[in-house]
């Protein structure tokens, strides 16, 4: 495969731009091309192979077959928002309508003055000081998307749905989130949208707002997806984001976070699963904290579960600017290697140019603790469930960043189907 | 109930002989002690019987009611009815009390083909066990042994004894790091679990855990063997005179 794809490769030439804001997307058709799509070469792509996302058609990937389980946060009261292979169904989904918060199909709300505030511009900030190729393709091309704004504290969560039908879909989804001034929403993501998901979030977050995201990221072994998050934190405001990622070939996640405003906080955290035997499995998280403000606190909490030849990956920052004073900044990502066979790349960073900060970062690799597992089997614990209940502490800090219990029920089930049938 | 023959072991790592042939037979319904200096190999032969990796077990046997233990995994000792009471309890985050001890029970009522004990049994019968050892509902919710005091954690492992109810418990120093109100208390959470069908074999370097956990028969084990077997009185002798007399005297 031709890696890095030059500045005029054929597929940002024939890039069509989406539905509505013009502006908007024809200033990312430009920031592309003046990026070009990444390679092996550029440093941000260092651990992870672009190739698969470059290319022109999605590789196929199979369906996943799901059993009879019950679907994903089935217990939640919540508002259904379901797309099929990234189109958005509305017979599907539930009705839009809540009180304190209003949900629009993107390809249907072109012309909303605060979306045209908001699409593609933090996306746009988020492209200085690292270029993020695929999230200026998806501001330019993104084919559908929900633009929500909250100004009330939302009675239930939205749960946008990915369905995945067709082996070779390769959707392009772009949501945009306001919550103003001392609104409050959860966000709620399941499925896996495609072949190749390529999808940006922009979540804008005002004054006292709170946010609070928890993602599943679908299962389907051969899916890849490259996935954008930018959020804008204000004054005193709070953003939580959890994500689960189990299976998938390839993904790529990347968060970035400004926090503009006094007092505010900002957490980001991932736990995935990948077991090498049922399909190749490379995870990559990739992070961005810049506070440039006081007193906020920060948090990156990633660990990863990796067996028969997984790979992980984490690239995590905090950038804290001059006069974010009183900043706690925290990240740690960690491995637990089942095994000999995987690997776990990582490359955390530190960056302040203030002089009363408190940040801290680790990372460590390790295998199952053999004393734990001892002290659990010679309590009558098989050895597999051992295994599955040290994976859960594991886990564990990372899980505890949900806030919502029920929510958080819902994870540590799929959690532990996963294990089941992922036993040795 | 616990038949151990001619045990000898090393260790897997080195060419290190630690059990130099062990002898020793507990019946039911008795308390055994085993007092020793350090390095004797007390704490080897809770783990060998235990099943703990690290060890080779180059001659003998060890058998629970006739069952070799020696070649079973340390769950199948556990189902067997074997407990080890762990000098240093391990601390495991983000998993429960509850649910580690239901887990277990369960894993234990299933290896011997019985059905799992139903949410609310179980209930009651850990807040019955719980309130002898003063452990309260916060404690039980916590994740298991996290940020517990040293009697919290020994506290925790009497617990989990009388919620397994094993027919063999072995307790391996389990005073150690207790202050006395600690020792009496889970000094009486042993004794309550004490009967005609269960043997206690109380592993401890001094005489004072023995003061409230009164044994039938004391062994003093030096250098990888068991060297003298007497009444209660001997751990008497030894808080009075040490070791060194008697090892003296069977030199």
């Amino acid at each position: 495969m031709a890696a890095p794809l030059a500045k005029d490769s054929p597929r940002i030439a024939a890039l069509a731009l989406g539905p509505g804001f013009g502006a908007a997307r024809k200033d990312a058709k430009e920031r592309l091309e003046r990026m070009g799509l990444p390679g092996r070469r550029d440093e941000y792509w260092r651990y992870t192979d672009p190739a698969a996302l470059n290319v022109d058609d999605a590789p196929k990937a199979s369906v996943y077959d799901p059993g009879d389980e019950a679907p994903l946060f089935d217990r939640v009261d919540r508002v259904r928002v379901v797309f099929v292979d990234g189109v958005f169904d509305a017979a599907a989904s539930d009705d839009l309508a809540m009180a304190g918060v209003e949900i629009r199909r993107l390809a249907d709300a072109p012309d909303l003055s605060w979306a045209n505030g908001l699409y593609g511009t933090l996306e746009a900030a988020g492209q200085s000081p690292v270029a993020r190729p695929f999230a200026a393709l998806n501001t330019a091309a993104a084919g559908d998307g929900v633009l929500i704004r909250v100004t009330d504290r939302a009675a239930k969560p939205v749960h946008l749905i990915y369905v995945h039908k067709s082996e070779a879909s390769d959707p392009i989804l772009h949501h945009c989130v306001k919550v103003e001034p001392g609104a409050e929403m959860t966000l709620l993501e399941s499925g896996p949208a495609g072949a190749r998901f390529n999808k940006v979030l922009e979540i804008d977050v005002a004054e006292g707002g709170r946010f609070h995201h928890v993602r599943v990221q679908g299962r389907d072994h051969e899916r890849r997806a490259v996935t954008h998050i930018f959020a804008r934190v204000a004054a005193g405001a709070l953003f939580k984001s959890f994500t689960l990622t189990a299976n998938g070939v390839l993904t790529r996640n990347e968060c970035v976070i400004d926090i503009l405003g006094d007092d505010a906080v900002a957490h980001v955290a991932g736990a995935a699963l990948g077991d090498g035997a049922t399909g190749d499995f490379h995870h990559d998280d990739t992070v961005f904290v810049t506070h440039a403000a006081e007193r906020c606190e920060s948090r990156q909490v990633f660990k990863k579960v990796l067996k028969h030849g997984a790979v992980g990956v984490f690239q995590g920052k905090i950038l804290v600017k001059p006069g974010a004073q009183k900043t706690d900044g925290y990240q740690i990502s960690q491995s637990l290697l089942l095994d000999d066979d995987s690997q776990f790349l990582a490359k955390p960073e530190l960056e302040i140019y203030a002089d009363d900060v408190k940040c801290s970062h680790g990372s460590t690799t390790g295998a199952i603790d053999e004393t734990a597992l001892f002290y659990l089997r010679s309590r009558g614990v098989t050895r597999e469930d051992a295994v599955a209940l040290l994976v859960l502490s594991f886990l564990a800090d990372a899980i505890d960043e949900i806030e919502d219990e029920g929510l958080k029920d819902e994870i540590v089930a799929r959690l532990e189907a996963w294990l089941s049938r992922h036993r040795g | 109930m616990l038949e151990i023959k001619n045990l000898h072991v090393k260790l897997e790592e080195e060419d290190k002989q630690i059990l130099k042939g062990v002898d020793l037979t507990v019946e039911a319904g008795k308390v055994h002690a085993i007092m020793g200096p350090n390095g004797s190999g007390k704490s080897t032969l809770s783990y060998v019987l235990s099943g703990r990796d690290g060890y080779e077990v180059t001659e003998g046997s060890a058998t629970l009611e006739g069952a070799e233990l020696l070649e079973m995994e340390p769950e199948e000792r556990a189902a067997a009815g074997l407990f080890l009471a762990f000098q240093y309890p391990v601390e495991i985050p983000g998993v429960g009390n509850m649910t580690f001890l239901r887990t277990a029970l369960n894993a234990q009522r299933k290896a011997r083909g019985e059905d799992e004990i139903s949410a609310g049994d179980f209930l009651k019968l850990v807040r019955e066990k719980a309130k002898m050892l003063k452990i309260d509902a916060e404690m039980l919710k916590r994740p298991v042994n996290v940020g517990f005091s040293g009697g919290e954690k020994k506290r925790n492992e009497i617990l989990q004894m009388a919620m397994l109810e094993p027919r063999m418990c072995i307790l391996d120093e389990t005073d150690s790091g207790l202050d006395v109100d600690a020792m009496k208390l889970v000094a009486d959470g042993v004794n309550a679990l004490r009967d005609e069908g269960r043997a206690f074999l109380v592993i401890t370097h001094y005489q004072r855990l023995l003061d409230h956990i009164k044994p039938d028969v004391v062994h003093i084990m030096a250098d990888g063997r068991i060297v003298k077997t007497g009444g209660p009185e001997l751990a008497l002798e030894v808080e009075r005179n040490g070791y060194a007399d008697i090892l003296a005297e069977m030199a």
